[in-house]
């Protein structure tokens, strides 16, 4: 097959560059610890306020300066709607849906996952400084979905 | 013309091919019914639009329920409809042509009605207030069965459609053997190809789970997996979306402006590369869900770069050809050729801009691929932002073009309004980049997408101006897409007759296809078809294994 010279020349920049893409990519988040929400178990979504740790939900602090949040949502509201963490802590949040499928935003974090009925979603994120974020459900849930806000406050 | 010089076009035969006219009613009253879902999504885009600039149009819509049951309307309409009703109408007209034989009244007929028993359902289900479950329809949101019936329907539409292209081609085959297919026919065929193994997963999701479901007699279904299923095609539709339009890229565009298409053979390769790597792509939808390993997502990044490849190759293609054309035209020095090029033709003026915006759909669809990038992204205004520059501009605005050419040519009509049609593509241009503009920096801000910010709870300070933005640009597109739908009106109702192109505007190659040699390898559809196969399963074979048997938990919920 025959190519012309300034095509291959482009073809093979193109290949590099989305190579050096991918390593970067691979870098951050092996090398740098950083994770997407994973498997992390499954629970009953009709049974789950009778399941821990979902039967307790609020703040918890499980070390010096670690932290877990247990967060159930529901059409339309989150349970606790206001969570408080001193800054510089490391806050795992540990959360699940009881009904339909919601989506678990904290603004200007990473802390983004959706919540699937029957699964866990789990992540983990280090608040370094004081502020008010919002909480907010970025997957439309029915009619009051842009009612389903909560706030977190980082003292 | 010489047989040697006739295989450089990508049709068989570059002397023409008319079709008869019940043929050409069939394909426009195809595409009659894309535009008219088109019209009944933009109105709705409008009221998006300004909806995140904080105004409140909803109640002048009359019949309309919330913003909600607007949203599903723009989705299913835009997306789904328009869309795949253009492919409908468009891959079997080329294939035909590009074979030099007519099309199969048949499958028209059988395309066409199914089409239209699709839209009465869904349009029964959505304006009822049935169906306000968005175009992703994720359980257990639950709608009426009809709703479910109606998209599966549309699915059906396309699988007649593909079965009119194979059927063509195995025609064709039979009686040319060993010759080569010529590339318009080739590029569109395997385009549906593609669509068909795609769509298995919303397929087994929506005839296996939600149809039954919706229907009372699966008492529950499972979330999780009907969520997969959904993106298993999800990521590959949005190339039966693209495909389409890269067609008329490569193919059509480079003669509308006195240009070659460069390659054959690395045509062929593209979109050999687009059956491949489309599908085992779907986790980058599913970055942020629960239930995944994290191992399989990377995998899927991986191969979402690999996809990221063919349309890389693709920009080099076009604007070569395009170059060409310009020099052809007397365009001198390093850019004095893009002042030479067509400007003053709608059809080519709407591609090109439609081009120049997926620059910045394509770059935006890399971050969103970019893993844990995702997470500052997801599911935030800066998603529409970046589709609207892929689905919504580049392909739409692509479809548009077209139409400038191919509703004159069923019609046998001269377009009306030239001049105007070719401010319409300019203005729907300048809105669609200041409505991502404006969805862009909102997302970064944390704006979510799908959320009625006129009666949200909460805000930011940050989003003014984006929201203000995506008001004003969705506002401009509006007027671009109401200036699109006056001049096809206009041009099927005022057009001067007997004025229309007589055949449809195909390239010829600088490289063409060869004979013999490793190059006509290129043409087993079959082979390449089981290599995508394989490569689905490594992709997605892990997840349901470990997975699998499904979890029915929950009952559905009709919370709209
Ligand atoms: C006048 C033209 C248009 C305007 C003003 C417009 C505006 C918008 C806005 C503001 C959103 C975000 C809504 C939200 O997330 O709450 C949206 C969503 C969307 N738009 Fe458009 N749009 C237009 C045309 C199109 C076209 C031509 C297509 C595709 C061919 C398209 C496809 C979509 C899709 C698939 C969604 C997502 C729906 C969902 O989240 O369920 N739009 N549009
Ligand atoms: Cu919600
Ligand atoms: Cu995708």
């Amino acid at each position: 097959m025959r190519v012309h010279q300034y095509e291959k020349a482009f073809l093979w920049l193109g290949a590099i560059m989305l190579v050096a893409f991918m390593i970067a990519l691979l870098v951050t988040s092996v090398a740098m610890g950083i994770h997407l929400p994973g498997r992390a178990g499954e629970v009953d979504p009709l049974s789950i306020n009778s399941i821990e740790p979902f039967n307790n939900p609020g703040v918890r602090e499980v070390g010096p300066g670690r932290y877990e949040v247990v967060l159930l949502g529901s059409a339309w509201s989150w349970n606790p709607s206001e969570i408080r963490v001193p800054a510089g802590s490391e806050v795992t949040f540990l959360a699940a849906s009881t009904d339909v499928i919601h989506g678990l935003h904290i603004d200007r974090t990473r802390v983004n996952m959706m919540l699937i009925p029957g699964q866990i979603s789990r992540n983990t994120y280090r608040f370094e400084r004081p502020g008010e974020h919002l909480l907010i459900c970025h997957e439309y849930c029915g009619a009051g979905h842009h009612l389903m806000s909560g706030k977190v406050i980082v003292e | 013309m010489s047989v040697a010089e006739s295989t450089r076009a990508v049709v068989l035969d570059p002397a023409g091919y008319q079709f008869p006219e019940n043929q050409r009613r069939l394909i426009r009253w195809t595409l009659y019914i894309g535009y008219f879902a088109l019209a009944a999504g933009v109105a709705h885009g409008f009221a998006q639009g300004l909806s995140y600039a904080n105004i409140d149009v909803l109640r002048y819509f009359p019949g309309l329920r919330d913003y909600y049951q607007g949203l599903t309307a723009h989705g299913v309409a835009n997306a789904l409809f328009f869309t795949f009703t253009f492919s409908n109408a468009f891959l079997p007209l080329l294939t035909a042509r590009a074979l030099g034989r007519p099309m199969i009244t048949g499958f028209l007929h059988a395309t066409l009605w199914t089409l239209v028993a699709a839209n009465i359902t869904v349009i029964w289900a959505v304006t009822t207030g049935r169906a306000t479950v968005l175009f992703t329809a994720y359980a257990p949101l639950q709608a009426h069965w009809a709703y479910y019936l109606g998209l599966v329907l549309l699915v059906v539409s396309t699988y007649i459609a593909s079965a009119h292209l194979y059927v063509m081609l195995a025609r064709w085959r039979k009686e040319h053997p060993g010759e080569r297919i010529p590339l318009l026919a080739f590029i569109s065929v395997i385009s549906y190809v593609m669509w068909d193994l795609a769509s298995v997963g919303i397929a087994v999701s929506f005839i296996g789970f939600l149809l039954p479901w919706s229907l009372g007699i699966l008492e529950r279904t499972d979330p999780l997996l009907n969520r997969t299923l959904f993106w298993f095609t999800g990521h590959a539709i949005v190339y039966a979306w693209l495909l389409p339009a890269y067609i008329s890229w490569y193919a059509l565009v480079p003669r509308q402006t006195n240009g070659k298409l460069v390659s054959d053979p690395l045509t062929r390769v593209v979109f050999i590369m687009f059956l491949l790597l489309s599908i085992p792509t779907g986790f980058h939808h599913q970055y942020t869900d629960p239930g995944i390993s994290t191992n399989l997502k990377m995998f899927h990044a991986v191969l979402t770069f690999g996809v990221f490849y063919p349309s890389l190759a693709t920009a080099f293609s076009v604007v070569a050809a395009m170059e060409i054309g310009g020099r052809r035209n007397g365009g001198g020095g390093l850019l004095g050729w893009i002042r030479k090029l067509r400007w003053d033709d709608p059809s080519f003026t709407a591609q090109v801009l439609a081009m120049i915006t997926f620059v910045l759909g394509g770059i935006t669809g890399l971050i969103n691929a970019s893993y844990l990038v995702n997470q500052i992204v997801h599911n935030t205004a800066w998603i529409p932002g970046h589709f609207h520059m892929t689905v919504g501009s580049a392909v739409a605005l692509t479809l548009m073009g077209v139409a400038y050419w191919i509703i004159p040519y069923l019609t046998d009509r001269k377009l009306w309004g030239r001049k105007f049609a070719v401010a319409q593509s300019w203005i729907y241009t300048i809105g669609v980049l200041i409505m991502a503009r404006g969805l862009i920096s909102g997302g970064l801000e944390g704006m979510p997408r799908r959320t009625f910010r006129v009666a949200a709870n909460y805000g930011r300070d940050s989003w003014e101006l984006a929201g203000a933005l995506t008001g004003i640009g969705g506002t401009l597109m509006t007027v671009g897409a109401v200036m699109f739908f006056i001049v096809i009106v206009m041009t099927i109702v005022a057009g001067k007759k007997g004025e229309g192109p007589k055949d449809i505007p195909f390239a010829e190659t600088l490289i063409p296809a060869s004979r013999d040699g490793w190059d006509a390898k290129l043409d087993r559809l079959r082979l390449w078809t089981i290599a995508a196969v394989v490569l689905v399963l490594i992709a997605y074979a892990p997840f349901f294994i470990t997975y699998l048997p499904a979890r029915l938990i929950s009952p559905g919920y009709n919370f709209f």
